[in-house]
């Protein structure tokens, strides 16, 4: 049987969820005939109809005794859901909740592991795709020894399935919690910058590639001139050189303007969760192998202040 | 307060990076090696606790080879008082859940207030190996934090989670907690201390030092590399050859033509 774990945060199922919904049922002859989702949440079992998908055989509604994600507690709920219902696969997000308590089970309970998976297939046994050297090589893992796998499965690697079936039927699983490890206090917003960077149809984009604080002014002249709007990645936040109204990415905003014009970024699994939508992609960066050169439409191996030098003349 | 930090050598590939060895691994002539960056934010946090407390000690602990040699002397350089490298030629290509396993067997005598590992390395991207030695020590544990702030054995954090959103929490030490970049402003090293550091305690292990062999740490390991390769390439981006100036009139033209349509 194949495991999924559900993602939930202050009452909405998380779409990577429905993505791993999509995995599972890709892998479900293979991996016995069988695909359960647990729920692990304050309200469990109020999920079942976000979970409608045709093929999902159970949920397994697991009452959380913290009303918000309690890594521990997770923890705990998924050791003891492997234990009763021995899948031969469980499958959960590489989401900032996971990285919380994934690897944790699988070194535990020795199971067979890895994370940031972006493919899987089956040969005997799952067979996993991720990234190796920051993505510029493709590195496939199997796992001899392990009856049983875990795998963190990137999100948007899969289409997300689709809710419109019945409603699976709801098997309420009991876990002895011990006290929770953490206290949560509170929730806090990302800040509101001066700037909706989500709202612009044009994204100047750059990154650590322009490698200083005081290049950033000439940045924002050319987006001016070219009626852009000036985004940056995550480094160039960190460094307190912009606003994190700007960041674009995981951690920062999602983006779909109809050009996003990135100079100096190399293409982070963080930074393409938040602008491979976009329409039409443009990337300048002086590595061949930058992985941003996947996700783009159109590429130049270039010198970004060469060609943003050469840029300003065509916009008067 | 002691404070333990897991530190890794992070290894870049070069435009010429070959594979070797039936595919399974880059010749090693193709890398070039530095601090993970992740590891240098949770450096500098535990030298500012630690500086905070007013004593104590920052132990940077690696499980690698001599490629790794220079990440812990830059560590030194920057203010830990003493650094662990531990190696076995069993570990070269070994998995997170295995450094996971080495890495508890080696803090685990140190007993430390606090242990600190980056979110993720930049080569390998597991974001995994923190709490995977978390549950070997039996260590309470947070992830991807951005914030820290300790009071009487407990600390306050901020998790940082999807689209900017903050969860602040508290957790009682000792603990474990993996460190997220822009939480601080990680130091230079000035060129007096990395001469110094050379001074510096630095001790070499191997695994029968930490209590292991090779026998069970490959047990411990979760998965095994089949092959690397590069990306399919003809999916990626169309691209756009010449000069400066001629990538950038292509640009122009093709922002001209999509922001019209
Ligand atoms: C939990 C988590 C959340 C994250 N969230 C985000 C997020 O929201 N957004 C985000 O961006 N990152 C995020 N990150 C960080 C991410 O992993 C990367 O570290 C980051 O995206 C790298 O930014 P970069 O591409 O600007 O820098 P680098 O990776 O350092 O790339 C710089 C690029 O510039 C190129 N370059 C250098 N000089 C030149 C030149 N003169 N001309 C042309 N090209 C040049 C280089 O070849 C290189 O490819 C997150 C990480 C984690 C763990
Ligand atoms: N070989 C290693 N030696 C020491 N620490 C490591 C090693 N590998 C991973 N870590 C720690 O685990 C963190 C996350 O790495 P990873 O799980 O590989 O993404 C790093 O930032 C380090 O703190």
């Amino acid at each position: 049987m194949i495991l999924v774990i559900a993602e939930t945060r202050r009452g909405e199922l998380r779409p990577v969820t429905l993505e791993l919904v999509t995995a599972a049922l890709g892998l479900k002859e293979a991996a016995g005939g069988r695909v359960a989702v647990a729920v692990i949440d304050a309200d469990a079992s109020s999920f079942a109809g976000a979970l409608a998908v045709a093929g999902v055989d159970e949920v397994l509604a697991v009452s959380a005794s913290t009303p918000h994600f309690e890594a521990h507690h997770t923890q705990r709920a998924v050791e003891a859901l492997i234990e009763a219902e021995q899948p031969a696969l469980i499958l959960l997000g590489h989401t900032i909740d996971s990285m919380g308590f994934g690897s944790a089970v699988a070194a535990r309970l020795g199971l067979g592991f890895a994370s940031d998976v972006t493919a899987v297939s089956w040969d005997g046994g799952p067979i996993a795709t991720r990234g190796a050297y920051g993505g510029k090589l493709v590195a496939e893992l199997d796992f001899p020894g392990h009856e049983r796998t875990l795998l963190t499965v990137r999100a948007g690697a899969f289409d997300p399935a689709d809710a419109a079936g019945a409603e699976p039927a709801v098997r309420p699983f009991d876990v002895a919690f011990d006290p929770p490890l953490t206290e949560h206090i509170e929730f806090r917003e990302a800040a509101t910058g001066d700037v909706d960077i989500t709202k612009a149809d044009f994204l100047l984009s750059i990154g650590r590639g322009i490698e200083d604080k005081d290049n950033i002014a000439q940045f924002e002249e050319l987006a001016e001139r070219l009626g852009a709007t000036l985004s940056v990645s995550r480094p160039l936040v960190d460094a307190g050189w912009m606003s994190n109204a700007r960041q674009v990415g995981q951690s920062g905003k999602t983006v779909q303007p109809k050009v996003y014009l990135a100079l100096g970024i190399s293409g982070a699994v963080q930074h393409l969760a938040g602008m491979q939508k976009a329409d039409t992609i443009i990337a300048v960066n002086t590595d061949p192998d930058a992985p941003i050169f996947g996700v783009a439409h159109y590429g130049a191996v270039a010198d970004l202040f060469d060609v943003a030098e050469a840029l300003e003349q065509h916009f008067a | 307060m002691k404070v333990v930090v897991a530190v890794k050598a992070v290894a870049a590939l070069d435009d010429e990076a070959e594979l070797v060895d039936g595919d399974t691994a880059v010749d090693p002539d193709g890398l070039e090696w530095d601090l993970n960056e992740w590891d240098a934010f949770s450096l500098e946090e535990a030298l500012t606790l630690r500086d905070g407390a007013g004593d104590g000690e920052v132990v940077a602990l690696t499980v690698g080879d001599e490629e790794a040699q220079d990440s812990l002397l830059a560590c030194l350089a920057k203010g830990a008082d003493r650094a662990v490298r531990i190696w076995d030629d069993a570990l070269e290509g070994a998995d997170p859940l295995a450094v996971a396993r080495v890495l508890a067997a080696a803090i685990e005598p140190e007993a430390p207030d606090l242990v600190l590992c980056g979110v993720q390395s930049s080569d390998a991207v597991n974001g995994a190996t923190g709490v995977a030695v978390a549950a070997h020590l039996g260590l309470p544990h947070v992830a991807v934090v951005k914030r820290l702030e300790l009071e009487a054995g407990v600390a306050t954090v901020e998790r940082e989670l999807e689209g900017g959103l903050v969860e602040v929490l508290r957790i009682r030490l000792p603990a474990l907690m993996t460190i997220q970049t822009g939480i601080n402003e990680p130091r230079y090293a000035t060129l007096r201390a990395i001469k110094q550091a050379r001074d510096k305690p630095l001790s070499e292990l191997g695994l029968d030092d930490v209590g292991l062999d090779a026998a069970r740490v490959g047990a411990s390991a979760g998965a095994r590399l089949r092959r690397l390769r590069h990306p399919e390439k003809g999916e990626g981006a169309e691209m756009l050859d010449g000069s400066p100036e001629d990538v950038a009139a292509r640009i122009a033209d093709i922002v001209k033509e999509r922001m019209s349509a």
